[in-house]
């Protein structure tokens, strides 16, 4: 019998629910650790940036509006999908971090409970985090967190799923929608990742991925008057992530330093919080 | 062979034999060449991937948005949106007083006087849509008294619409009637209302159909010719444009004299706009690159075009907070 012809793949980005190349037409090798090849991803331009944020405010005003209880079952789902590809993420992992299988199954494992967990955190966010104030006068007074807007995250550059997932759940739960620049060396659990968002119930355009250069991405995305905060996890060079932090106060963005490598921890609700904006209501009692 | 239907046009008098029956003026359209469909699409589409960047783009941007008719024709428009059109339309970036103002406002009839008023001595017209817009099923009467209506109220353009039905069952002469008298409704009482004469390709089904429509009224005495009302689609496609523009063109080598184009409906990103400008560069040449010769109907383009010049202004992507709502 003949031997199979091997498969080379080379992925897209994932945007507005689509996944296009990139309109630069560039792609570069992703390997493992040792250098293999492992397959081709398309390498982002400043346009593909600006594309995934006029995709996610699009999105935006539509997942902010959806019920928690229908944004927690949503994510909910994508775990479940997750799960089903168990496999390819636990070889993906293993070739891209170098961990030994049983690892990496244990860091697959640690990542999809991570998404449910902040998928049941959807709609316990109001209460845990709003409330009613005491106010000296006739008066309600409430305090309503509310979803930040468009996120720009930098996804953690060593730990591809685990790191992916515990700042990208956080960003989204609670009706934000997010431009994501995957791990610029290791892509491949990302990229899996928005092939099962595509196919779970996330409308199109609440996450984008973007993979390529950490340098030549980020520059436009501070600097995008259209992105409302940008979670820096991901970017490891200080001086980069000062002209970042410089760029994004010209429309005063959220920013989010990087503050942890430990992926393993349990995360709390400091990330969930970074992106939200309160809204303080008063109402006459009586009336 | 016989002589080319454009050379006849070219004798004096010529004007007057070919609509002076049905039977002449039918022989004449007919006699038109046909267009080449494929030739017209690969045409517009080779020209609509031109790249054009840097200061031929900021050149553009300004172009495109001085060509602007901006345009609002729903039913449900208040006197308060017409007014804060206006105002967009003479300051369309409150920040930054050097972008030029936008060539018309286009309304409905009714707020033609209120547009006016908003609008004063800043230069930039008013369009009205007349003739029973947009379907254009009243009788003449009708269509001639809403003209009427909208020229007494100060309407520097009238833009028509002709009566498709009566084109496509082959009336051109009740066409050609119709659009002649519209004009001299404009013309009234020494008012010097422009004509612009929209073809709605978009129920032309042929490009054939266009070039005769083009030709229709411009024999007519249209002093533009617009694609589409915009309230079907499709409407302004690049190879209508490009149909359009070369009867504009084969009719000033004709009579030398020039007739502006408005592509109108569908058009609303920057590199749309680019597409056309690039489309009238290439067809009829630079003497056409002027709001007096070439309009854009559109309302959501110009925020677009505002976008992309702050972005050229600033060195980074801008956002729809920082324009008008519309």
């Amino acid at each position: 019998m003949a031997s199979r012809l091997e498969v080379r793949k080379t992925y897209k980005l994932y945007i507005g629910g689509a996944f296009p190349r990139s309109e630069s037409g560039r792609t570069y090798e992703v390997t493992d650790l040792k250098g293999r090849f492992l397959a081709n991803a398309a390498l982002a331009s400043r346009k593909d940036a600006r594309d995934a944020v006029v995709a996610a405010r699009k999105a935006q005003p539509g997942w902010a509006g959806a019920t928690a209880y229908n944004r927690g079952q949503v994510l909910y789902r994508v775990a479940e999908v997750m799960e089903g590809r168990r496999a390819q993420f636990v070889d993906e992992v293993s070739r891209a971090e170098g961990h030994p299988s049983r690892r990496a199954e244990s860091v697959v494992e640690a990542a999809i409970d991570r998404w449910v967990w902040y998928a049941g955190w959807a709609d316990k966010i109001a209460q845990t985090l709003g409330g009613t104030n005491p106010v000296a006068g006739p008066y309600f007074n409430f305090s309503i967190p509310e979803p930040t807007g468009v996120v720009a995250v930098v996804a953690p550059q060593e730990s591809s799923l685990l790191g992916l997932v515990s700042v990208l759940a956080p960003v989204i739960v609670s009706g934000n929608t997010a431009v994501v620049l995957a791990s610029e060396l290791r892509p491949l659990a990302a990229i899996s990742l928005s092939e099962v968002l595509a196919t779970s119930d996330l409308p199109g355009g609440v996450i984008n991925l973007l993979t390529g250069h950490v340098a030549e991405v980020t520059p436009w995305l501070a600097a995008h008057m259209d992105v409302n905060a940008i979670d820096l996890a991901g970017v490891d060079d200080r001086a980069l992530r000062t002209q970042l932090e410089i760029a994004a106060a010209d429309n005063v963005k959220r920013v989010r330093r990087p503050d942890t490598d430990d992926w393993t921890a349990d995360p709390g609700l400091a990330r969930i919080r970074s992106f939200l904006e309160t809204k303080t209501v008063w109402h006459p009692i009586g009336v | 062979m016989s002589p080319s239907p454009v050379a006849l046009i070219a004798e004096p008098g010529a004007v007057g034999d070919v609509t002076r029956s049905d039977a002449a003026l039918r022989r004449f359209l007919h006699g038109l060449p046909g267009v080449d469909q494929v030739g017209a699409d690969a045409r517009a589409a080779a020209l609509s991937t031109r790249s054009i960047k840097t200061t031929a783009k900021a050149f553009a941007i300004d172009l495109a948005i001085s060509m602007i008719d901006l345009t609002t024709l729903e039913g449900s428009d208040t006197p308060g949106k017409v007014r804060s059109l206006c105002a967009k339309a003479r300051r369309p970036d409150p920040h930054d007083p050097s972008v030029p103002m936008t060539a018309a406002v286009c309304v409905y009839n009714d707020l033609v006087g209120l547009a006016k008023d908003a609008l004063g001595d800043s230069g930039v017209k008013v369009a009205a849509v007349a003739t029973a817009f947009p379907s254009g099923r009243a009788s003449l009467a009708v269509k001639l008294a809403d003209t009427r209506d909208a020229v007494v109220q100060g309407a520097d353009e009238i833009d028509m619409v002709i009566d498709r039905g009566a084109f496509l069952s082959g009336r051109y002469l009740e066409i050609f009637e119709e659009i002649a008298a519209v004009k001299q409704v404009c013309q009234e009482d020494g008012a010097t209302a422009h004509l612009k004469v929209i073809l709605e390709t978009g129920e032309l089904q042929t490009y054939d159909s266009v070039r005769r429509a083009s030709w229709l009224a411009m024999l007519a005495g249209a002093d533009f010719i617009k694609t589409s009302t915009g309230k079907i689609s499709p409407a302004a496609t690049l190879p209508v444009t490009l149909v359009m523009l070369e009867a504009c063109r084969d009719w000033f080598d004709a009579t030398g004299h020039r007739i502006g184009m408005k592509p109108a409906g569908g058009i609303r990103t920057t590199k749309d706009a680019m597409k056309f400008l690039v489309l009238v560069n290439e067809t009829v040449g630079t003497e056409w690159l002027t709001p007096d010769l070439f309009r854009i109907g559109a309302s959501s383009l110009l925020n677009d075009l505002l976008l992309q010049r702050q972005k050229m202004a600033t060195g980074r992507y801008s956002g729809p907070d920082y324009v008008t709502v519309d």
